[in-house]
């Protein structure tokens, strides 16, 4: 007898139809309610091209410059639709190309799946041409990965993928299909997967905890929340911000949980972290009751742990029951999706207000506002400052843009000082740290979200990494808006090297190309500004372009980030200079 | 914390790839495996993995958090040596000669209750399950008589409580 480890979802008659495994791929991504994806062609892959080349009226192939490009433009989709996103590429170098991107969909909990070709099932492990081990190589990285030899097992595996990586803490899920399943033929019929019986997406909530956690913070005279982007993941924005208001507590956020809570509501004290706010840092280790919701302790956030809230009660709402007590101790930890047990929480709260506490918080503000925030948004002398940019970004987007970062300096400025009105609007490589990502990640994320504004603020160096995706923008013609802040120098490393190794700028210095002679290459739209007097201008003149625009900015080549928790250093060590 | 001997317990489908997808979570967090099997379990369709580790309750904790989490595995456990009966079997390939004319071998043999599964006119393979310390002090007693070959397998272990695998699956069948 054969044991049922999955089930699916009945359809009255689901219709059977003889097709190609191939033809059955692209059917499959159609029931999933996929409209576009990624990708790259190659040899083990081509007979899913040629579906798509007859399927192409009903599904958007982005054909990217490369496929790590693919992912980072899948993940984009995916983070600001709340879709899965989609990926393929050809088996070998195609599937080693994807890597980078899996492993930063898996640390910052993207939902992707990311199709591969394999060569035929017998040649499977023969060292044949363009053969890789494409398991082996992302099962550390990925929620789930299969591989295909047979045709018949399409439908029930794509359907599993899809179920795995929106399901839960969602993630990415690899699926590897040899030649001769995409060529041999089936019956097909899909059923959506509904449960998979040793998968527990969200685990059973527990009243008793809710209620333990409600007493705690209404028993709390200085409580303090971080959240992440769990509160995202699950839908939860506007419940969430119902306890914020009810509670009263300052809440502070992680950099992936940038945009769950409008960045200018009255309770919203900044951000966590190495380059967080002041006051959220320091009072992380005064607080007396840490509400940590949809968010993991990542060591950028936390600082030295020996040092990190000690003095505090940890709540800990989590989906995920493998981050309880994985980095923090959780004295009440409240297991299940944050949209059903902040619900709970919310009936249990008592209004307060925390007036005293708040005003700890505004001290610590205003302290940073002099210290930093006042030089790096109001510089008069000197080369343009990164803040200052974002400033200006600010003033025409009213807060309404999506706003997709690469990594470096330039990120810390744009998550600091970007105004956020909506969710699912901050797109960037938090856990992973991928350079190059923002690039091809604004390319999706317009195309996930194509009504609204996406612009791209990416360093020098992360710019070089996926630059050859300005040609996937040009033949798509996708309006994105890219900002590069040059400050011709891997800023952060740079940034290191001056604070921790005596200024030895050991290849951080960039000879870079001529940038406007580059995206002008590309037929797209470019400007370039260096004096302040043009920023404005420069900055306006993008946000009102309907097509693609490049605009560099040469930045302050040696502005450094500040605050800053140095490595090892306890959060409420953080340095204003 | 003090590091002492875990068995983790794994309860899985039975699918490719889980075997390096398990291993996978010692190895990332740097922590040496001394011994695993895999076999069927007492639920059809099901595999047990039995993984022996030395390290620390806290780290052991997270181990299996992480395992648990794994798409395909059903459920993991951890057991310290007093909750569990386990054992391990050890061949020895000795020659003949020795076996013949040595009676000492012949007492060892008989003293540690380890059995004698095939005679040839060239060896004899000796079988002894039992603790490490038993399957060691054997080897140890052989070693100067010209061990030909010896073999140890991981440790195969149950619990002393139920783990009733049985209903989590029971589950699934009647809310699916």
């Amino acid at each position: 007898m054969e044991v049922k480890t999955a089930s699916f979802e009945k359809t009255a008659s689901p219709k059977t139809t003889t097709v190609s495994g191939a033809e059955a791929v692209i059917k499959c991504l159609l029931e999933e309610g996929v409209d576009t994806l990624y990708g790259y062609p190659g040899g083990a892959i081509m007979p899913v091209y040629d579906e798509l080349y007859k399927y192409q009226k009903q599904i958007h192939h982005v054909l990217t410059r490369h496929e790590q490009a693919a992912t980072h433009a899948a993940q984009g989709y995916a983070r600001v639709s709340g879709k899965v996103g989609v990926a393929m590429a050809t088996s070998g170098p195609g599937a080693t190309n994807l890597v980078t991107g899996i492993a930063d969909a898996q640390i910052d909990s993207t939902p992707m799946v990311c199709i591969t070709g394999q060569v035929g099932s017998h040649l499977l492990g023969s060292d044949a041409f363009q053969e890789t081990d494409i398991i082996g190589i992302s099962t550390p990285i990925t929620k789930w990965n299969y591989q295909i030899t047979r045709a018949e097992e399409i439908p029930e595996v794509l359907a599993k993928a899809f179920f795995i990586a929106r399901s839960g803490r969602p993630g990415p899920v690899l699926i590897d299909i040899t030649k001769d399943a995409q060529f041999a033929s089936l019956d097909f019929s899909y059923k959506k997967c509904s449960g998979i019986r040793s998968y527990k997406p969200i685990p059973k909530i527990d009243p008793n905890q809710i209620e333990k956690a409600a007493q705690a913070i209404n028993n709390a005279k200085r409580p303090m929340i971080v959240f992440g982007q769990g509160v995202i993941l699950g839908g939860a924005e506007e419940l969430f911000k119902q306890v914020v208001e009810k509670s009263g507590v300052p809440a502070a956020w992680t950099i992936l949980g940038l945009s769950a809570l409008p960045t200018d509501h009255p309770l919203n004290v900044g951000m966590v972290g190495m380059h967080g706010n002041y006051g959220p840092n320091v009072l992380t280790n005064e607080c007396d009751v840490l509400i940590a919701i949809g968010m993991r302790f990542d060591d950028r956030v936390t600082g030295n742990l020996e040092k990190y809230a000690k003095q505090a009660k940890v709540i800990h709402f989590e989906i995920d029951p493998a981050e309880i007590n994985k980095n923090v101790y959780a004295d009440i930890p409240v297991l299940g999706n944050v949209n059903e047990t902040l619900r709970v929480l919310l009936e249990h709260l008592k209004p307060n207000k925390h007036e005293a506490w708040h005003q700890r918080f505004k001290e610590h503000y205003k302290i940073e506002f002099d210290k930093v925030i006042k030089n790096d948004l109001n510089a008069e002398r000197g080369k343009i400052g990164m803040a200052e940019v974002i400033d200006e970004i600010n003033t025409c987007s009213n807060g309404n843009a999506v706003v997709v970062s690469d990594v470096g300096q330039h990120q810390m400025a744009t998550c600091r000082y970007t105004k956020f009105n909506q969710t699912r609007s901050n797109v960037t490589s938090g856990g992973l740290g991928t350079m190059g990502f923002a690039l091809p990640a604004a390319i999706g994320a317009k195309m996930g979200a194509p009504k609204r504004d996406v612009v791209a603020i990416i360093g020098d160096g992360g710019y070089q990494m996926t630059i050859q995706e300005l040609g996937t923008i040009f033949q798509t013609k996708v309006p994105v808006k890219i900002v590069v802040l040059n400050n011709d120098f891997l800023g952060m490393v740079r940034q290191w090297q001056q604070l921790f190794f005596e200024k030895r700028y050991a290849s951080t210095e960039m000879i870079n190309p001529d940038f406007i002679t580059i995206a002008k290459g590309y037929h797209i739209k470019a400007r370039q500004v260096s004096e302040r007097a043009n920023l404005k201008d420069a900055v306006k003149e993008m946000m009102e372009s309907d097509e693609a625009y490049f605009l560099e900015v040469k930045v302050e080549q040696e502005e450094n980030v500040f605050p800053m928790v140095p490595t090892g250093a306890s959060v409420s060590d953080i340095r204003l200079e | 914390m003090e590091k002492k001997n875990f068995t983790v317990s794994v309860y899985t489908e039975n699918n490719i790839g889980l075997l390096s997808r398990i291993a996978a979570i010692f190895q990332r967090r740097h922590i040496n495996i001394e011994s695993i099997t895999a076999s069927r379990s007492e639920v059809n369709g099901v595999m047990r993995f039995i993984i022996v580790v030395q390290v620390t309750e806290e780290q052991v904790k997270k181990i299996v958090g992480q395992i648990e989490k794994q798409i395909e595995v059903i459920k993991a456990f951890y057991h310290t040596d007093k909750e569990m009966i386990y054992q391990e079997t050890a061949l020895y390939k000795i020659n003949s000669a020795e076996f013949v004319e040595d009676l000492n071998i012949q007492d060892f043999i008989k003293e540690s209750n380890a059995r004698i599964v095939t005679v040839t006119p060239k060896f004899f393979v000796i079988e002894k399950t039992g603790k490490r310390h038993e399957t060691d002090n054997l080897y140890e007693k052989l070693k100067p008589y010209g061990l030909m070959q010896f073999v140890r397998s991981g440790t195969i272990a149950v619990t002393k409580n139920e783990m009733q695998i049985s209903n989590i699956l029971e589950q699934f069948d009647t809310t699916n």
